[in-house]
C-alpha cells in the first residue's frame, strides 16, 4: 500500500469484522529512536491459539468470497522491509492485538499518509463502532474517542456528513500541530 | 485533547435543523463501498472521500452508507454497489472519485444508472 494509514485502516476492518464495536489505535513516532510504532486493539472474537500462524499466511482467510487474506501478511512485509518488527496476539472472546514497528529513516519507509482520511472513512462505514485514536510524536501527542464525541452530539449521529467533515478537519489540523 | 468546539457543534446542530426529510418522496438508498484489502490498495477510500463530500451538500436523508469487505472481483476494484429500495442493487466498477461522485449525482440523486461504468445488476 502506498501509505501505511491505507495499512491501518485495513487492519482495522479485520477487527470490525470479527465483531469488535470499541477499536483503539495507537501511533507513535518516536524520531530521536528513528521508530515508528502502530499498534492497533480490537474487542472483537479474537483468534484461536492454533489460527495465529495460519492468518499470517497470504493463502488463509476466514471470509468465504475469496481463498486469499493479503491485509495481515502485507502488513507485516511491510514492517519487515523497513527494519521492524511484527507481533499478533489475541484472545479468544475477548479481541485481538496488531503490533508494528518501523524504521522511519528507512529507505523502503512509506509515509504515513492521511491518518484523517482513513479515520473518517471507518467512521462512515461502521457507524456503530468506537475508536479510540492516540497519535504521537516525540513528546507532543493527540488523541480522540468517538465516545465521547457522540456524548457531546447528543443524538446527532456521528457519521451525519456535515459532522464528519468537520470531526475530520480537526483530526487533520490536530495531527499537523504535532508535526510542527 | 480536542473537542469539536462549542461554534462548531452550534452550526451542525443549525444545518441538521434546516435538513429536509423527504420521507415522502425519497426512495431509501443504500451505497456499499467495498473496502478489502484490495479495495484499499486500489483506492477505495479515495471514494468514500470523494462520497463524503457529496452527502454533505445533499440534504437527503435516506442514504446510507456502508462499508463490506471484499466480494471476489479484485480486479474491478473499487467497486461500489449502489441499491435504490424496490430496484436491482447495481455493481459499479474501477470506480475514482469523478465516477463516485457521478454516480452519485445521476444514479442515487436521480435514480439514472450509469451503465459505462456499470459492473453487473445483482438479481
Amino acid at each position: 500500500m502506498r501509505e501505511l494509514s491505507l495499512h491501518i485502516m485495513d487492519i482495522i476492518e479485520n477487527g470490525i469484522s470479527a465483531g469488535a464495536d470499541l477499536i483503539t489505535l495507537e501511533v507513535s513516532e518516536k524520531k530521536k529512536e528513528d521508530l515508528l510504532i502502530i499498534k492497533i486493539t480490537d474487542n472483537g472474537r479474537g483468534i484461536p491459539q492454533d489460527e495465529l500462524e495460519k492468518v499470517m499466511d497470504p493463502f488463509y482467510t476466514t471470509r468465504k468470497t475469496r481463498r486469499v487474506g493479503l491485509g495481515l501478511s502485507l502488513f507485516k512485509e511491510a514492517a519487515k522491509r523497513c527494519g521492524g518488527e511484527f507481533q499478533l496476539s489475541s484472545k479468544e472472546g475477548k479481541g485481538t492485538e496488531v503490533y508494528a514497528s518501523f524504521q522511519m529513516d528507512h529507505i523502503d519507509m512509506p509515509p504515513i499518509g492521511d491518518m484523517a482520511g482513513s479515520f473518517s472513512c471507518l467512521i462512515m462505514g461502521n457507524s456503530k463502532v468506537d475508536f479510540v485514536y492516540m497519535h504521537e510524536v516525540d513528546n507532543k501527542s493527540f488523541d480522540i474517542d468517538t465516545r465521547h464525541i457522540r456524548q457531546e452530539l447528543e443524538g446527532l449521529p456521528i457519521n451525519s456528513p456535515k459532522v464528519l467533515r468537520r470531526l475530520t478537519n480537526t483530526v487533520r489540523e490536530s495531527l499537523k500541530e504535532l508535526k510542527s | 485533547m480536542p473537542k469539536l468546539t462549542i461554534e462548531d457543534l452550534k452550526k451542525i446542530r443549525e444545518d441538521a435543523k434546516k435538513m429536509t426529510t423527504l420521507r415522502e418522496g425519497g426512495a431509501g438508498v443504500k451505497i456499499t463501498v467495498h473496502m478489502g484489502t484490495c479495495g484499499i490498495a486500489a483506492g477505495a477510500r479515495d471514494v468514500m472521500d470523494a462520497l463524503l463530500e457529496e452527502l454533505a451538500e445533499t440534504d437527503r436523508q435516506d442514504i446510507h452508507v456502508m462499508n463490506s469487505g471484499c466480494m471476489g472481483m479484485c480486479s474491478s476494484e473499487p467497486n461500489v454497489t449502489v441499491a435504490v429500495e424496490g430496484r436491482e442493487p447495481i455493481i459499479y466498477q474501477h470506480v475514482d472519485r469523478n465516477k463516485m461522485r457521478q454516480i452519485f449525482r445521476r444514479h442515487v440523486l436521480k435514480g439514472e444508472v450509469q451503465t459505462d461504468f456499470a459492473l453487473a445488476r445483482m438479481e
